[in-house]
């Protein structure tokens, strides 16, 4: 009997417990600014499970520097403006509205009232103050900074009121309002002490107890379990309600799971463990698919992403390298009619078909056809043909001896290599298509597949490489992320790096272009410049563009308000609109 | 007598593998190169002897239409396979050029026996292909490994004194050397690309480096405990010297140490390059190995949705097998 009691009793904590781990939304009381979400409902309770590779390595916003950590960071977190991923344009977030002065310089941002943070303190313009000033902090070494310096100077950052706050930039920035995105706002009552004792850096590690852990997102930190989980709860203090003003979150709890590659992650998917998938490859979606019958899942394909994959060669500056064997191949890939020629002997039909099982666009320039903001589509698509491809080797002096092999002006025979990381399978096999590909015009290109941190030592520092398949992109849709690409002396300006003057009148062009749509506020005449960027880079081929994969995500049936979008983080970037159908603990409502 | 027969018969089926693999170029049907890119991941072609007119001595296949959901046979026309066709050139050993091919059929129709991979190129064909690379390097690397570990191993053994504990010393410094780091580090070094050769070389060269220490150990304990046999002992004062107690009665034991690692180690060492080409340190595409085909199984796709692309793994197995049974045979024989 005693026995039978204690079981009981235990079970009845153990309820007791579970009921207590999920705090119940705080009521939204009449002088609290929130936000409302005229489009959405859903039912309170449950919890999401999510696969992730590995496990984040900081719960800090200013510091975390990997998309894990982010990913994770994202959920507890929130921004003054945020960038709606579905739409792909400004929101309102903590900042409830903006206004931006005539030249573009000075941004006054009016602030929720009555918002509070996860452990229940108020929010006002001194965090705000407070976060900016860390993240402007060069001893704090935040990712972030060198969003906020433009020409070298910082913005000025001054309280008017305790719910305002104005931004004062050095210059005119276009689309600066999108910058907030990606800023989460500190709390200045729990982070001032460790960075004015200068312990920042340390501060919010995985290690941390939960209750010093508070932000302003939708879920707060309630454990986590080193190499297995982090569990997150509601936020009960989160700022946005639904239509019919009940506060969000819907979930109780959001556990990332640590699981390993995107196959462990798959099959932690189909075994029911987790209830989201994030990003798909092609044939992970095609197994799915062919049980969707079955499962009921929900799978979506979104079309074509942001990103973008290329070739690259290597035209950097390299004297005094004694990379002779290379520099003397760069005469070819110097040559434009060279690279003309190898874009048009790439059959992308067969890329996108073989690579991608047909989930994914064929590319000719940097912008794809899924950024419809911003992509040229005026830019011309032409088909593969080894006949161009021919005439163009031709006309610039390249010959055939008797056996096929394609032979330099001076008589050597064209031969180069390719590098690539031998983790992404899908740019294995690009390369290994590319090598069939060019071998028809003659070109003999050897596949060397490298682990990833040594092709990026060749391609950033030893220049050590002829030619490279890489991917970029996928942040924002706006061109302001890429102007590391495409100025001259950015940092990912792959082709030829550290550059201080541009070496070619066309990457002057770029040059200007970009930075003058940088300071342009007009849409129409941002879109005519950026336009024109592309038209330059389709044209002077510095990158010979393959192809993009399509966005592919997957959830079980029962998740409600599943919308996945191009934005990382594709399918929890709404995890406050995030719910479950069948939720037994509907009755909170 | 029936050791006798078994060693007899597996040997022979160890000849008979190679020299499939010597000949692949006649018995494959295609280039282990060539692309179809209209049919990708097909399953292995159904060869059929009988359609609704009856039953036909000469086989024939259907031609197959694939989309992304699969492929399915064609019935409207019959190809008939031929035998001993011309197709592409080939050479043999690198001395015989030839383009005589064991079967082929006429085009359109292509003959699969093991199904095609993700660039539609025959499996059938870059399983025999690839055998030339992987028989040959597991074979070479363990006979290099085993020389160096019995040369090592019996001097630390018979010696022993400072030498042993230099010798091993040296081994256990291999055994903890991080790998993974020692290979990326060795990639740095070498020129982008490699030639398939120097590749051959590099595998062979590599994998032999790695693998020695634990061999070594083994048969440093079987020599040190043969030396202080009454038997040596005996020898020894009957006036032997070092190379005749050696030769004569301590390295017959060894033997059977060697043959099982033997056995063990070619296996392992042909899967091994799976791992080194991870490093760009393995055979590249789109020259096929049962270690680089072995590699695309890495993906659960694949694993699950096209069998057929086990056929280097069963091929694999099957050369372990032989292998294990032959050590054991000789083991017996031996002793």
């Amino acid at each position: 009997m005693k026995v039978i009691a204690r079981l009981a009793l235990g079970m009845c904590l153990c309820v007791a417990q579970s009921r207590a781990a999920a705090p119940a939304p705080q009521p939204v009381s009449g002088n609290e600014d929130v936000a409302r979400l005229e489009n959405t409902a859903g039912r309170y309770g449950g919890r999401i499970v999510v696969g992730q590779r590995s496990e984040p390595k900081t719960l800090n916003p200013a510091t975390a520097t990997d998309a894990i950590s982010r990913e994770v960071i994202g959920r507890l977190n929130g921004d003054l403006i945020e960038i709606n991923r579905s739409t792909q344009k400004t929101e309102p977030a903590l900042a409830k509205s903006w206004k931006i002065s005539p030249d573009g310089r000075t941004f006054t941002l009016t602030l929720r009232k009555g918002v509070r943070f996860s452990d229940g303190q108020p929010f006002d313009a001194d965090d705000v103050i407070f976060s900016f000033a860390v993240y402007l902090d060069e001893a704090v070494g935040s990712p972030q900074r060198d969003l906020l310096m433009i020409d070298g100077k910082p913005p000025s950052i001054t309280k008017l009121d305790p719910y305002t706050v104005r931004f004062v930039l050095p210059r005119p920035y276009a689309a600066a309002e999108r910058l907030f995105d990606g800023f989460a706002i500190l709390p200045r009552h729990i982070l001032e002490k460790p960075y004015r004792e200068g312990r920042f850096a340390q501060a919010w590690a995985l290690n941390t107890p939960a209750p010093e852990v508070a932000g302003l997102g939708p879920f707060r930190v309630k454990q986590y379990w080193p190499g297995q989980r982090i569990l997150l709860e509601r936020n009960p203090y989160y700022w946005k309600t639904d239509r019919d003003n009940h506060r969000l979150p819907y979930l109780d709890e959001l556990v990332f799971l640590f699981v390993g590659s995107e196959d462990a992650q798959l099959m932690r998917f189909e075994a029911g463990e987790t209830d989201l998938i994030n990003r798909l490859s092609s044939e992970n979606y095609a197994l799915l698919s062919k049980e969707q019958s079955r499962t009921q899942m929900q799978l979506t394909d979104l079309g074509p992403s942001l990103e973008y994959n290329f070739v690259l060669f290597n035209l950097n500056d390299l004297s005094g390298k004694k990379l002779d064997g290379i520099a003397r191949k760069q005469s070819w890939f110097l040559d434009l009619k060279f690279r003309q020629a190898v874009s048009a002997a790439i059959d992308r039909d067969a890329i996108v078909k073989l690579v991608y099982g047909t989930r994914g666009a064929p590319l000719w320039g940097n912008v794809g056809p899924g950024n419809k903001m911003w992509v040229n589509s005026t830019l011309p698509h032409p088909s593969r043909s080894l006949e161009t491809a021919r005439q163009l080797l031709k006309s610039a002096g390249f010959s055939w001896n008797g056996s096929g092999e394609l032979l330099d002006p001076r008589g050597q025979a064209v031969e180069f290599s390719i590098v690539t990381s031998s983790s992404n399978a899908q740019r294995m096999k690009m390369a290994t298509l590319l090598q069939e590909d060019l071998s028809q015009v003659g070109m003999q290109v050897h596949v060397v597949p490298l682990e990833f941190r040594a092709m990026l030592d060749r391609v950033f520092q030893s220049f050590d490489y002829e030619a490279a398949i890489m991917g970029l992109g996928g942040g924002d849709a706006d061109p302001n992320p890429e102007m590391n690409v495409w100025l001259s002396n950015g940092s990912s300006h792959l082709w030829r790096l550290n550059e201080n003057q541009p070496s070619t009148a066309w990457e002057r062009e770029i040059d200007q272009l970009m930075n003058e749509q940088m300071v342009t506020l007009d849409y129409h005449k941002r879109k005519k410049l950026y336009d024109r960027v592309q038209q330059i880079i389709a044209e002077q081929l510095p990158f010979i563009f393959l192809a993009t994969p399509n966005i592919l995500a997957g959830a079980k049936g029962e998740v409600g308000n599943f919308q996945p979008a191009l934005l990382d983080h594709y399918t929890l970037w709404n995890a406050d609109q995030i719910y479950l159908r069948n939720s037994e603990n509907a009755g909170l409502r | 007598m029936r050791t006798k027969a078994r060693v007899r018969f597996l040997v022979f089926l160890l000849v008979a593998l190679h020299i499939l693999a010597v000949i692949a170029g006649f018995i494959s049907p295609y280039d282990a190169k060539e692309q179809d890119r209209s049919h990708p991941y097909a399953s292995p072609t159904r060869v059929r002897f009988a359609d609704e007119s009856g039953f036909h001595f000469r086989p024939f296949v259907y031609t197959s239409v694939c989309d992304f959901e699969g492929c399915r046979e064609d019935r409207t026309q019959e190809y008939p396979i031929h035998f001993i066709v011309t197709g592409p050139s080939y050479s043999i050993l690198g001395i015989f050029k030839w383009d005589y091919h064991l079967f082929g059929i006429d085009r359109p129709a292509r003959i699969a026996l093991l199904g095609t991979d993700a660039f539609g190129r025959d499996e059938f064909s870059r399983v025999l292909y690839g055998g030339q690379i992987s028989l040959a390097a597991g074979l070479l690397a363990t006979l290099i490994t085993l020389t160096v570990a019995a040369i090592i191993g019996t001097i630390s053994g018979f010696y022993g004194g400072w030498i042993d504990e230099a010798l091993m010393g040296v081994s256990e410094l291999f055994l903890s050397l991080p790998w993974l780091y020692f290979l990326i580090g060795v990639r740095a070094f070498l020129p982008l690309h490699v030639s398939p050769i120097g590749t051959f070389f590099l595998l062979v060269g590599v994998i032999g480096l790695i693998g020695w220490a634990r061999p070594a150990r083994l048969v440093r304990g079987v020599v040190l405990s043969a030396r202080t046999c009454n038997y040596v002992a005996a020898a020894r004062g009957f006036g032997g010297s070092d190379i005749y107690l050696l030769w004569r009665h301590v390295l017959p034991g060894t033997y059977g140490v060697l043959l099982t690692q033997a056995a063990l180690l070619i296996p392992l060492y042909i899967a091994a390059e799976a791992t080194l080409s991870f490093f760009g340190l393995g055979v590249s595409e789109p020259v096929p190995s049962w270690g680089n085909m072995l590699a695309t199984l890495q993906h659960y796709n694949v694993l699950v949705s096209y069998g057929w692309l086990l056929a280097p793994a069963m091929a694999l197995v099957i050369t372990s097998v032989i292998y294990g049974l032959l050590a054991d045979a000789l083991h017996s024989r031996f002793s």
